[in-house]
């Protein structure tokens, strides 16, 4: 079984999970649940094609080459600075990001700052922020969330300096 | 029928099934302006570079990836609706509010977690624990947790591309990050708006 599979059984379950507990607490639950849940699906849908269609075209003009470059060989905290500044801007989806943080690791590139790449990337990749956290989140909680993100790719950066390689 | 009573029966059970009034939602806003702008920019830099062919294979490429995520928008959707209406806002407001203390944010990174699915899931759950009373930190530390160390991306993504070793690793690296996210959250959040977090504390 694919684990993409697995993920849409798991989801779907627990909207199945989920939504009988709402049955049970009455029809009408259920129902404001059911309008609530569809009235959403339909505001995010343009917002969500828009960044998924367009995402392809941001990617094209950013050459994943360019990112590879900048994680080197020598672990310095500059160099975890570029990769966080890298993992911020890498645009696509986690196909491209963990690719570069593969290639990376295969041409010498120092762990920890490939570390910080992923874990920034994962934090606050500019593309999933404006892309799918904007749409769905009060923008307010965003900005506060991405902003107290920012140490912390250099936190785990410092941890696998201290424990080593995997 | 004897009596017509029109006082409803039971007024603290009806709280509970009486459904929640609709969010508010947001109009189309400047971040989605901000993006639109990006993708015509890059979709004519494209075009210049690789022509119209160029700009329609990935036209049909990424029309493919949409629809692939819609069903999975729609049941995040309607996982973050049935929650939002489900939980018991008391409950949640202590247990994940700004009083909820360390174990506020180990519910929260328990919580994103264990979330199945990919963004599709975890921000409109995010959304709808905000709404129902949980502190910037509770959901920072949630939403951290599911960019971290939730297994949805890892099991999908990161071990197929990067390799078990460095993906366990790389998750043991991460485990105390979203409670210190959302420590540094609520940290933060009351020194920025102090006005906000003492209206919270009263309510």
């Amino acid at each position: 079984m694919s684990a993409a599979l697995l993920i849409d059984i798991l989801l779907w379950g627990s909207v199945f999970g989920v939504g009988l507990i709402a049955f049970r607490r009455g029809p009408p639950v259920f129902k404001a649940s059911l309008r609530e849940g569809s009235m959403d699906f339909i505001n995010i849908v343009p917002r969500i094609a828009l960044g998924v269609i367009g995402s392809g075209y941001i990617a094209a003009i950013i050459p994943q080459e360019v990112i590879t470059g900048w994680l080197g060989p020598d672990s310095g905290w500059l160099e975890v600075a570029t990769a966080v500044v890298a993992g911020a801007a890498t645009p696509g989806g986690p196909v491209i990001g963990f690719s570069i943080g593969t290639v990376a690791l295969k041409s010498g590139g120092g762990v920890p700052q490939v570390v910080a790449y992923v874990v920034a990337w994962a934090l606050f990749a500019f593309q999933r922020v404006i892309l799918w956290e904007i749409p769905f989140m009060p923008a307010r909680f965003v900005w506060f969330r991405c902003a107290v993100s920012v140490p912390f790719p250099f936190v785990a950066a410092a941890i696998a300096m201290v424990i080593g390689k995997p | 029928m004897l009596e017509s009573s029109p006082k409803p029966p039971a007024p603290a059970e009806d709280a509970e099934s009486e459904p929640r009034p609709g969010r508010a939602r947001k109009p189309i806003g400047w971040s989605t302006i901000i993006i639109a702008a990006l993708v015509a920019v890059s979709a004519a830099l494209v075009w210049r570079r690789d022509g119209t062919d160029g700009v329609l294979e990935i036209l049909t490429h990424d029309l493919s990836l949409f629809g692939g995520i819609l069903p999975r928008v729609l049941a995040g959707c309607l996982l973050g609706a049935f929650i939002s209406e489900i939980l018991p806002h008391e409950k949640v407001s202590r247990s994940l509010g700004p009083k909820s203390g360390l174990m506020g944010l180990l519910i929260g990174t328990a919580f994103g977690a264990i979330l199945p699915g990919g963004p599709f899931t975890a921000y409109p759950v995010a959304s709808a624990l905000l709404a129902v009373g949980a502190d910037f930190g509770a959901t920072i530390a949630m939403v951290v947790s599911w960019t971290l160390i939730g297994y949805g991306r890892a099991v999908a993504w990161e071990i197929p591309i990067m390799g078990t070793d460095f993906t366990l690793w790389r998750i043991l690296i991460s485990l105390p990050l979203p409670v210190l996210a959302g420590a540094l959250g609520r940290f933060v959040y009351v020194r920025v708006y102090p006005k906000r977090a003492g209206d919270e504390e009263a309510a």
